[in-house]
């Protein structure tokens, strides 16, 4: 794989795309055989020619998977993501280097998502950081839960799916914030994580700081 | 049966450059001169229609409103402040608005403009921040700020500090603030014009490349673990990678740097924070300006005392660096810094929970 400095101070390499499936309606898991190491958590850039702008996603897979995993959902009149949906296995994509400091540890947390924001959560989760952890995954819709096969078997009553405009067996019908409302008794001394769109992120940043924790256990990471 | 209305929004001329008018010009197919003519009328000129562009002829004037908006639209509504300062709500589209700082002073009149409807990055004592993000702003809409404002011709500054993030829609940025200092546009110096920015690094490396407007930036803390938690950017693009890009592109040689700092009592005004930021701004030619937090319901950060915000200032300027406080400016109209919100009139859209 070639390196080469395109614009000024941003390094693109080439990769080749293993897969690109899509497994919700307009949602898909682009794959990548993984030829550096990251932290889990890390975001890398994508675009599909080395002059074009960057565009940063979270990292899905573990640290430790033979191949690098992007969650991602086609942003109709998006500059990336209609194109990356029709990449298929043998095409060619432009990556950064992984980077950014949004990083899961061993210590008892929540991890809070919505929509594709569960992304470096299911990272860390793969990493083997999710054993102590409680996943609070919102959605609008059932089939919005990704990798919940997985996260089901492996969290069991730690992993609380919220979708607000459907009824599901075992999910909580509301927003995630409704949940997070309703919730007492909230360990003061944990972390708290946050990944989703900005309005999800300061909603429940506001939920959680009015019930007492502290804002410096509050660790938001942003869709921009 | 009645037909909904599904007609898409025309384009706007407003925003445009005099390149993308001369584009416009050619799909049309009109003489390469009319992009001069529509520079002049949207840019120097308080027009409020196609009618008024008396040196157009009638048929390429109705050819333009046929594929073009002129996008000068006024704003709803003005709240004054016992200072002078005056907050405009200007509407985007029927149910998006965003608000806008007009700030007079002695020797100056600043226009606080807004880049986004709400904010993405969700800093956590923002109060745009707190009503997430809506759209983005054509460059269009971010002039018609300054177009439509009744006090236009009073304007002597410009600053890129009202809702949103401005590198965050930097295409849109770049336009506006090229046309803002362009000889067929507003004609205002670089110099009276600042973009605002929390430090998205890639885009504000092309603005030091392509601009030579004045950049600030606001840090609010040098450390990294404290910043993290006011500001989640900082995850991806730390203070040290901003600052030190900075100091790769223009450390503050051919243009006015500001850091803007967010003074919290007892939180980020210490001696090691003097220490500390004396040692990231070592090599950047720049100025500081503290700003007093003004409280955001719910947000768990303090006010300092003026007392301790003048020790601070005092240790900052013992350390050689140039230190200013901005002065609070339209606080009963909630036009200060920090904020500005249009959060009451949003309408919840397809959020992802």
């Amino acid at each position: 794989m070639s390196t080469v400095e395109t614009k000024p101070n941003v390094k693109f390499k080439s990769v080749t795309i293993t897969s690109n499936t899509e497994i919700s309606p307009n949602v898909f898991v682009l794959s990548f055989k993984r030829d550096f190491g990251f932290r889990a958590g890390q975001v890398l850039g994508l675009a599909m020619a080395p002059t074009d702008d960057a565009r940063l996603y979270s990292i899905a897979s573990g640290e430790n998977d033979e191949q690098i995993d992007i969650l991602y959902n086609i942003k109709p009149g998006g500059k990336l993501t209609p194109n990356l949906a029709e990449l298929k296995p043998s095409d060619h994509l432009w990556i950064t280097v992984p980077f950014g400091s949004y990083a899961g540890g061993m210590e008892p947390a929540y991890w809070i998502a919505a929509g594709t924001g569960i992304a470096p959560f299911y990272s860390m989760y793969r990493s083997g950081m999710g054993a102590n952890k409680t996943l609070i995954h919102g959605s609008r819709t059932l089939d919005a839960f990704y990798f919940s096969d997985n996260l089901t078997d492996d969290f069991g009553s730690r992993y609380i799916r919220c979708c607000s405009q459907q009824d599901g067996t075992g999910v909580y019908h509301g927003r995630v914030t409704n949940y997070l409302e309703q919730m007492d008794n909230l360990p003061l001394d944990q972390k708290y994580y946050l990944c989703g769109s900005a309005e999800m992120v300061v909603e429940c940043r506001e939920i959680l700081l009015g019930k007492g924790i502290a804002f410096s256990n509050i660790v938001a990471e942003i869709y921009f | 049966m009645l037909i909904p209305d599904i007609s898409i929004p025309k384009e706007l001329l407003l925003g445009k450059t005099l390149s993308d008018l001369k584009l416009v010009t050619e799909k049309l197919g009109l003489p390469a001169f009319v992009a001069s003519q529509l520079a002049y009328w949207l840019y120097k000129t308080n027009i409020q229609s196609y009618d008024e562009m008396t040196n157009i002829s009638k048929k390429v004037r109705a050819q333009l409103a046929g594929h073009y908006d002129l996008g000068v639209v006024a704003s709803v509504k003005v709240q004054e402040s016992a200072d002078g300062t005056k907050k405009y709500l200007f509407p985007v589209s029927s149910h998006k608005f965003i608000e806008t700082a007009f700030i007079p002073d002695e020797k100056r009149n600043t226009l606080c403009v807004s880049s986004q409807v709400g904010c993405k990055m969700g800093c956590l004592f923002c109060a745009t921040g707190r009503q997430g993000f809506q759209a983005q702003l054509s460059a269009g809409q971010i002039l018609n700020q300054l177009r439509s404002l009744p006090e236009r011709q009073l304007i002597t500054n410009i600053v890129f500090m009202g809702m949103g993030e401005p590198f965050d829609n930097a295409d849109q940025v770049m336009k506006a603030q090229e046309i803002l200092t362009s000889d067929y546009g507003f004609e205002l110096s670089v110099r009276k014009v600042t973009v605002s920015t929390i430090g998205i690094v890639p885009a504000m490396e092309v603005f030091l490349r392509e601009s030579k407007c004045n950049l600030a930036v606001s840090l609010h803390s040098p450390f990294d673990d404290e910043r993290r938690r006011l500001m989640p950017i900082q995850h991806v693009y730390p203070i040290k990678e901003v600052i030190e890009s900075i100091n790769r592109s223009d450390p503050g040689k051919y243009r006015r740097i500001s850091i803007e700092y967010i003074v919290f009592g007892g939180l980020n005004d210490t001696p090691k924070h003097v220490k500390e930021l004396a040692r990231l701004l070592n090599k950047t030619r720049c100025r500081i300006n503290l700003i007093r937090f003004h409280p955001v319901p719910n947000v768990p950060l303090p006010p300092t005392d003026e007392a301790r915000l003048l020790e601070f200032q005092r240790a900052l300027i013992e350390k050689g660096i140039v230190t200013t406080i901005r002065a609070s400016r339209g606080l009963d109209i909630d036009a200060a810094c920090g904020l500005l919100s249009t959060k009451a009139l949003v309408q919840r859209e397809n959020t992802d929970f």
